[in-house]
C-alpha cells in the first residue's frame, strides 16, 4: 500500500470524449494498482461532489478529456474544495484548451504555428457564409485544416482541399462547438512531445512520430490499434527532434502548464516544428501517445503517475 | 533521461497483419464514441432498442428461478441439447401459433437470442460475395452479421406498407443479370426495425410468390410480431410457406432480453445444418436460460404480460408521435408505427443525421443515424428514434431537444449549403455492430 492516502482518478464526464476518458482513467488506475497504489475511479456527474466531500480524497488524478476536463471547470471545483490534483491549474487549462489562444501565445513566444483564422458560427450567419469562405481561401489558400476551437481526439476535424470541402468541414466542426479554427494544412512529419515534471523541472519524453495508414490521424486512426504506425523515438534528424522538444518545452512553460502535457507538432521538410495544439490532459488509453513516450523513455507508467501524485499531494 | 536509439515502428497490435479480411470494418468510430455519452442518464437516449422490462413481475420471475434451481438445478446447470430444450421447443410452437404458424418441436433450433439464429443462417448459406437481399433500410445487427460473412447486401425499397414487390422483382432481375447469386431475402415484416412499418397483408402473398418463382429463400425475422398496438398479430410469412421460409423468433421483447433465448424454424435439411453449426458455435444454448423461459411460460400469465408490454409501448409511441407533431420543424417526416419500438424520421432536405449527432449529444439527446441501417452508405437524411425505453415525459423532452437541434442544423445548412460533392459515407456496418444499446 502506498503512502498517498485516498487516490481518486476522475474519468468519464459528459464531453464528446467520454469514452476516451473512461479508457484513460482505467489505464491510469491499472498502472497505479500494479504498484500497489489504492485507487478509486469516479465519474463526473451529479454525484461527484457528494462523493468527494463524503470521503475526501488526499489527491486526485483527472483523466478527463474535452470540455469539463480540459477547460479547467473540474479543476476549478477541485480548487474550491481544496483537493490537490495532478496537472495544470484552471487558468492554464482554459488557455490551452482554447486552441487559437494557445497558438497566439506560442507565436508570441517565437514558436511557429500555421496561419489561421478563428470564426464563430454567428459570423457566417451575419456576414454570409460564401463571402467569408471566399475570404478565408483568399487569405490562407488551400488545403486547409478545420477543427473546433475547443475539443480533442480529432472530433469534428478534417482537411479541406476544395472550397466545397471547406463548407462541409465547417459544418463538421460546428457540430462539436460554436467556434471553428481554420488553419493552413501543413505537409510534414506529425509528432507529439510529452513533457513531465516530477519536481526537477519540465522534461521532454522521447518524440513520438505518428504515421496513420490512411494519412489522416483522425478518431478511427487514433483509437483502432493497428491503424497507425508509431515511431518512438521518432525518425527525425537529431536537430529536428531537438527543435520539436524545445517547442514542446516552450509550450509547457508559455502556457504555464504543470506536471504533464503533450504538444502536437508538424515538423516540416526543413526540420522546423510547427505548433498545432497542446493538451493538459493527454490521452492515456491503450493507443495514446503519452504512454508510448513513457515506454520509449524506459519508464514505468505507474511509477511516473505515482510521482506526479506525490508532487500534487505535496503541493496541497 | 536516456533516449534510446530509434526502433522499428509500433502498431500497438502484434497481430495486425494476421486478421481475417472480414475484420476490415471493425474499427473505432466517432459515432460509437458518442454513444458512450448517450448512455448517461442526463441524455435522453432515443437511440437504443432496449426492451423496457420494468413492467416485468420480478418477484414472480425470482420465485420461478429459485424453484428451478432447487427442483431441477442439476439439469438446468448442465450442458444441454444443441437443438435446445425439447419442452421449450414445444412451448415455442404454442407461441408461434398466435401468428398462424403450425410447426413441430423438431423444426425448431433454440439459439442465443435471434441474433445467433441470424448468425447461424448466414454462416450456413453465405460464401464471400454472395448476395443477400434486404430491405432499405434494414436492421443494423443483421447488416453487421452479413458483413462479417462478407456478403454483398442489395437493398430493396420499402414504403409505408413494407417491402415493395415491384422493387423486389427488379432487384432479383438486376442481381441475376449481373451474374451473381442471391442466397436469401432477409425481411422484418412486422413493426420493422428501423422503420416501424408492417408488410401489408395484401403484399405478403405477393412477396412469397415472387420468392418462390425466383427460388429465393426468405429469412423472416420477427422479434416484434406480438407487440402490435391495435389488432391481432399479423399472419407470419412462415405460416403460408413452410419450405420457402426460415423464421427467426425471440423472447427478448416478449419476456426478457438478458436471458438471450431466441429460435429458428427451418425446413428439415436446413434445421439439421443449423443444429450442427450451433453446436460448433456454442455446444448448446444456455440450458438455465431456456428452462427459465420454459418455467415462465408454464407458470406465469405470459399472454397478459405481453398485453402489459403492448399497452406500455403504445403509450410511449403516442407520446413520441404527439411530440413529433408538436415540435418538429417543417420538412421533417416520420412513419406511424402501429407496434414495435421504432419511428423512422426523415429530416428536411440537405440535413445529415450522422453529421448532426455531436450537436444532438451536446443538447443531451441521442438517436441512431440512418446510415447505420444501410450497407451502402445511404440513409444520411434519416434517423431511427426508439420509444421503447424512456418514459413518455422523457420522450417528449427528448423530441423537444431534438427539434431544437434540427432547427440549428437547418440554419447551418442554409448558411453553408449542401456541398455538390457530398457523397454518402463509406459503408461500414460492422463499426456500428448493435451492442446492447443499438439492437
Amino acid at each position: 500500500m502506498s503512502d498517498l492516502g485516498r487516490v481518486v482518478v476522475l474519468a468519464g464526464g459528459l464531453s464528446h470524449e467520454r469514452d476516451v476518458s473512461l479508457r484513460s482513467g482505467r489505464r491510469i488506475a491499472d498502472a497505479l494498482r500494479a504498484i500497489d497504489v489504492d485507487v478509486e475511479v469516479l465519474d463526473v456527474d451529479g454525484r461527484l461532489l457528494a462523493a468527494l466531500t463524503a470521503d475526501r480524497p488526499d489527491v486526485v488524478f483527472p483523466a478527463l478529456h474535452g470540455s469539463y476536463g480540459e477547460d479547467g471547470a473540474v479543476r476549478d471545483v477541485l480548487e474550491l474544495l481544496g483537493i490537490p490534483y495532478v496537472g495544470s491549474r484552471p487558468d492554464a487549462s482554459r488557455l490551452t484548451f482554447d486552441k487559437p489562444m494557445a497558438k497566439a501565445a506560442l507565436r508570441a513566444a517565437g514558436v511557429r504555428t500555421p496561419d489561421s483564422v478563428t470564426l464563430p458560427q454567428d459570423t457566417f450567419r451575419d456576414l454570409g457564409a460564401g463571402a467569408v469562405l471566399d475570404a478565408i481561401v483568399a487569405r490562407l489558400g488551400l488545403p486547409l485544416f478545420v477543427k473546433p476551437a475547443r475539443g480533442g481526439s480529432a472530433l469534428g476535424a478534417s482537411v479541406a482541399r476544395t472550397l466545397d470541402e471547406l463548407s462541409s468541414a465547417m459544418v463538421g466542426a460546428f457540430a462539436y462547438g460554436d467556434v471553428a479554427l481554420v488553419e493552413t494544412y501543413l505537409e510534414g512529419t506529425e509528432v507529439a512531445v510529452s513533457v513531465v515534471d516530477t519536481g526537477d523541472g519540465p522534461t521532454a519524453l522521447p518524440v513520438v512520430e505518428i504515421v496513420p495508414d490512411t494519412g489522416v490521424y483522425d478518431y478511427t486512426a487514433r483509437y483502432t490499434a493497428g491503424m497507425t504506425e508509431f515511431f518512438a523515438p521518432s525518425r527525425l534528424a537529431p536537430e529536428a527532434a531537438q527543435a520539436a522538444v524545445q517547442a514542446a518545452l516552450t509550450a509547457h512553460q508559455v502556457l504555464r502548464l504543470r506536471d504533464v502535457s503533450r504538444t502536437d507538432l508538424i515538423v516540416d521538410a526543413e526540420g522546423t516544428p510547427w505548433f498545432l495544439e497542446a493538451n493538459v490532459a493527454p490521452g492515456m488509453t491503450e493507443t495514446s501517445l503519452l504512454p508510448l513516450a513513457i515506454a520509449a523513455a524506459g519508464l514505468d507508467a505507474g511509477i511516473l503517475y505515482r510521482e506526479l501524485l506525490h508532487r500534487a499531494a505535496k503541493r496541497g | 533521461m536516456n533516449v534510446p536509439q530509434s526502433q522499428p515502428g509500433s502498431r500497438l497490435d502484434n497481430y495486425v497483419d494476421r486478421y481475417a479480411a472480414r475484420t476490415a470494418g471493425m474499427t473505432a468510430s466517432e459515432v460509437r464514441a458518442l454513444f458512450a455519452v448517450a448512455s448517461r442518464p442526463e441524455v435522453v437516449s432515443l437511440a437504443g432498442g432496449m426492451p423496457n422490462i420494468n413492467a416485468l413481475p420480478l418477484d414472480a420471475v425470482a420465485d420461478t428461478v429459485a424453484r428451478l434451481v432447487v427442483e431441477r438445478g442439476t439439469v438446468a446447470l448442465q450442458y444441454g441439447s444443441g437443438q435446445g430444450d425439447e419442452t421449450l421447443r414445444g412451448q415455442i410452437c404454442e407461441v408461434m401459433r398466435l401468428e398462424g404458424i403450425e410447426a413441430h418441436p423438431d423444426d425448431i433450433t433454440v439459439t442465443v437470442g435471434s441474433q445467433q439464429a441470424l448468425d447461424l443462417v448466414t454462416r450456413i448459406f453465405i460464401d464471400p460475395g454472395d448476395v443477400i437481399l434486404a430491405e432499405a433500410p434494414s436492421y443494423v445487427g443483421a447488416l453487421s452479421t452479413f458483413a462479417s460473412y462478407q456478403a454483398d447486401v442489395v437493398h430493396v425499397g420499402m414504403d409505408e406498407d413494407g417491402l415493395v414487390p415491384e422493387h423486389l422483382e427488379n432487384a432479383i432481375a438486376a442481381v441475376r443479370a449481373s451474374g451473381r447469386r442471391i442466397k436469401f431475402l432477409y425481411t422484418i415484416p412486422n413493426f420493422h426495425n428501423p422503420m416501424g412499418v408492417c408488410l401489408s397483408p395484401e403484399r405478403r402473398g405477393r412477396i412469397l410468390e415472387i420468392c418462390r418463382a425466383a427460388d429465393v429463400l426468405v429469412i423472416e425475422d420477427n422479434p416484434y410480431g406480438l407487440l402490435g398496438f391495435d389488432n391481432e398479430p399479423m399472419r407470419a410469412l412462415r405460416a403460408d410457406d413452410a419450405e420457402g421460409v426460415v423464421y427467426l423468433g425471440s423472447f427478448s421483447k416478449t419476456f426478457a432480453p438478458g436471458l438471450r433465448v431466441g429460435w429458428a424454424v427451418a425446413p428439415h435439411a436446413v434445421r439439421e445444418k443449423l443444429v450442427l453449426a450451433a453446436e460448433a458455435s456454442v455446444l448448446s444454448p444456455p440450458v438455465f436460460s431456456q428452462m427459465t423461459v420454459s418455467a415462465y411460460l408454464e407458470t406465469q400469465p405470459w399472454r397478459a404480460q405481453i398485453k402489459n408490454y403492448r399497452e406500455m409501448y403504445r403509450e410511449r409511441r403516442d407520446a413520441m408521435l404527439d411530440a413529433l407533431r408538436t415540435y418538429m420543424p417543417e420538412g421533417t417526416t416520420w412513419t406511424n408505427p402501429t407496434g414495435g419500438f421504432f419511428v423512422w424520421v426523415t429530416l428536411p432536405a440537405g440535413l445529415d443525421a450522422k453529421a448532426m449527432l455531436p450537436r444532438a449529444v451536446t443538447a443531451r439527446v441521442a438517436y441512431v443515424p440512418g446510415t447505420a441501417f444501410y450497407a451502402d452508405g445511404f440513409g444520411a437524411s434519416s434517423m431511427r428514434l426508439s420509444f421503447c425505453y424512456p418514459t413518455p415525459e422523457r420522450i417528449r423532452e427528448g423530441v423537444r431537444r431534438l427539434a431544437g437541434v434540427i432547427t440549428q442544423e437547418l440554419e447551418l445548412r442554409t448558411m453553408f449549403g449542401t456541398p455538390q460533392s457530398q457523397t454518402p459515407p463509406a459503408a461500414s456496418p460492422t463499426t456500428l455492430a448493435p451492442g446492447p444499446d443499438l439492437a
